[in-house]
């Protein structure tokens, strides 16, 4: 059992009492919602007459139905629109602060939530969402929830839970250029696998992890539950604290040294006890591009799609129907495979350093015939940041579409989605069959570099060439 | 299509009923109920959109349409089911459907804990075992089965197989109380004591 990490820290302060089941119940420092997963939950508290406990520590957004063209309300879609206006009453009704749309603080709620300092080291954060686990990146205990879960949190701030096992995964070395953040989770999960996870909260750590900006710990801590862990979390340091100094929901100005000292005792201890330790050398990971229907089916730019008969027993079933359903040859190169739809955006990579990444490729250059190239910022903020600079201008000079803040094609909940067996290259989560709206669309998940990389030469495309990073 | 049978209230011991084979590894919520079938304030109509994408494709080939499945409350599956997203559509589609457990090699964890907070329990064994289990069932989709929650099997007239289910879950839902907000609201002054003492909460005055 693991004593004296993070996550036994934070764990041992929320802890409220031992239910009689056998789970603990944990107090939530901070809870998220969002339209598509609360109306159910706060139905249920109506039917039940119970009331929303602690509205001042739950946050609402809109952000996984909502259009990136036009956001003009009524929306066009009667369904949207019911969803966006039953949270609207929700949240009027209980007291909760609600960011919506024009509000100028709008966005995907693992991107809103962090950008305005609400996430902050040592919280235990839940929301009704699987990719919660973002929250980690600052040292945060954070997870997916369910709606029944929801309802429970906001009845009693608590959630009846078991403990997990940690397993801390190390990088040593450094991230050559031209290799990003996104490319270092899918490795880790092509090499732990879907399920590697599971039972586990993931540690990140290492001199890698420690040279890496916010929004890059962001996309790592994002992923972990594509590789089976619930939770992922890389402990605070100073970087963490630069990030949120001076964030609207930051601490106080008169409280700032305390929370910088307490935040200082949550790193796991370096005599603290793991379940299980993996180590990985950052320097040999390459851009990585999936070419299948899990996450783990990834591979290095210059690596071929493998064969069954290159691959374990065990998942040779699972490679035989991604071949088929991707229509990818096994034994072909990734590089070179020609893509119809790019998608820069979503929780993973839809922030202002992911938008920049994927401009200073796109700069000067333009999408190619046939390609459809979007833009979609992960949050007002990210947006307004984003043309302050000039980077919707890049992306609209080179041909791509400059699009409103929400989750759009990662999950095309909303008008964004793919057509019949279109295959995209995205920078979203996850590559599951249908997942992009359309039950034969396919995904090619990757960096948002590699991404604006396809749409220029509309095929997967090692961008190191395109940035000098070799030759 | 939908069942008649009260969804799951109580203390959970027994589940009778015919069983259904899903074969396949790491079968994700997106599979379970596609997104767009999340626009709704409401679970009511989901039952009828389980796998909708993977059924329309298989037309009507698919284990949830072949007749002789009709009417099956016990799914089992085969390894990491119910990975990806946390939407809780997907154990609700499969509860509407009519399903009120599953045994299968391993299950993703929040979708375990989602099927327990609607007390479906969500019963394993090794890879060997599910797959005699699967082959057994389909050799006559008719059978009857019973999982014993308490015994930790499933039995016809002819087979048992063991299985395992997780000590707090499995005491969890033999006593009644998979449903945890009665339980966590009773908890009122530990919540309370719990939140005065979190430093965040109180300018960072407490240190622990």
């Amino acid at each position: 059992m693991s004593k004296g990490t993070l996550y036994d820290k934070v764990w041992d302060i929320h802890r409220v009492a031992d239910l009689p089941g056998g789970s603990a119940q944990l107090f939530i420092g901070l809870h998220l919602i969002h339209e598509v997963t609360s109306p159910q939950a706060f139905a249920a508290l109506e039917e039940k007459n119970l009331p929303v406990i602690c509205p001042e520590r739950t946050v609402a957004t809109v952000d996984h139905i909502v259009p990136t063209i036009s956001q003009k309300r009524p929306f066009n879609d009667p369904l949207a629109e019911e969803m966006l206006s039953t949270l609207e009453t929700n949240c009027a009704k209980h007291k909760i602060k609600l960011f919506g749309i024009g509000s100028g603080s709008q966005g995907i709620v693992h991107v809103i939530a962090p950008e305005l300092g609400l996430t902050q080291p040592g919280m235990t954060i839940a929301c009704g969402d699987s990719h919660t686990s973002t929250h980690g990146a600052f040292g945060a205990i954070a997870f997916g929830i369910g709606t029944s879960q929801v309802r429970d949190v906001l009845a009693s701030q608590s959630l009846a839970m078991n403990k997990l096992k940690v397993r801390r995964i190390w990088f040593d070395g450094q991230l050559k250029s031209g290799v990003y953040a996104k490319d270092l989770i899918l490795h880790v999960i092509r090499s732990l696998g879907v399920k590697g996870g599971v039972g586990y909260a993931y540690e990140f750590a290492g001199p890698a992890i420690k040279k890496l900006s916010m929004e890059e710990r962001m996309t790592i801590c994002n992923m972990a539950i594509e590789g089976g862990a619930r939770c992922g979390y890389i402990n605070p340091d100073q970087t963490t604290y630069n990030y949120i100094q001076g964030l609207p929901h930051a601490p106080n100005f008169e409280d700032w040294t305390k929370a910088i000292n307490w935040w200082q005792t949550l790193a796991s201890d370096t005599s603290a006890i793991f379940d299980d330790e993996v180590t990985f050398d950052a320097s040999q990971i390459a851009p990585t591009v999936t070419w299948g229907i899990t996450p783990a089916q990834g591979i290095g730019i210059n690596e071929c799609i493998p064969t069954s008969e290159s691959l374990e027993t065990n998942e040779r079933l699972l490679a035989e129907e991604a071949f088929s359903y991707m229509d990818l040859k096994p034994g072909k190169l990734i590089s070179g495979i020609p893509v119809d739809v790019c998608f820069i955006g979503s929780c993973t990579n839809g922030r202002l350093s992911d938008l920049r990444a994927a401009a200073a490729v796109a700069q000067g250059r333009h999408v190619a015939n046939g390609i459809k190239a979007f833009v979609v910022p992960g949050s007002e903020r990210v947006a307004r940041a984003a043309e302050k600079e000039g980077i919707d201008r890049i992306f609209l000079e080179a041909g791509f579409e400059w699009r409103e803040p929400g989750c759009s094609m990662c999950l095309a909940m909303n008008p964004d989605k793919l057509i019949g067996r279109q295959i995209s290259a995205s920078s979203s989560n996850r590559n599951f069959k249908g997942r992009q709206g359309s039950a034969h669309g396919r995904t090619l998940l990757m960096s948002p570099a590699m991404v604006a990389a396809a749409a220029i030469e509309g095929k997967v495309t090692d961008v190191r060439k395109m940035l000098g990073s070799i030759k | 299509m939908s069942s008649n049978s009260s969804f799951p209230k109580n203390e959970i011991s027994i589940i009778r009923g015919k069983c259904l084979v899903l074969p396949g590894n790491d079968i994700d919520t997106d599979r379970i109920i596609p997104a767009r079938f999340l626009k709704c304030v409401s679970f009511t109509n989901l039952g009828g959109q389980v796998f909708a994408d993977d059924r329309s494709e298989l037309k009507g080939a698919h284990p949830f349409d072949q007749k002789q499945n009709y009417g099956a409350s016990i799914l089992v599956v085969n390894d990491n089911f119910g990975c990806g997203s946390s939407r809780e559509h997907a154990p609700q589609a499969l509860m509407r459907w009519g399903i009120r457990a599953l045994i299968g090699q391993s299950f993703a964890e929040i979708f375990y804990s989602n099927c327990l907070s609607l007390g479906i329990p969500c019963a394993t064994g090794s890879e060997h075992l599910i797959k005699d289990l699967q082959k057994t069932i389909e050799a006559d989709k008719s059978q009857v089965w019973e999982l014993n929650l308490k015994h930790e099997n499933i039995k016809s007239s002819e087979n048992t197989f063991n299985l395992t289910l997780e000590t707090g879950p499995l005491k969890m839902l033999l006593t009644g109380k998979w449903d945890a907000t009665s339980q966590l609201i009773s908890q009122k002054k530990n919540i309370e004591k719990t939140k005065k003492s979190i430093p965040y909460l109180s300018n960072f005055d407490i240190t622990n």
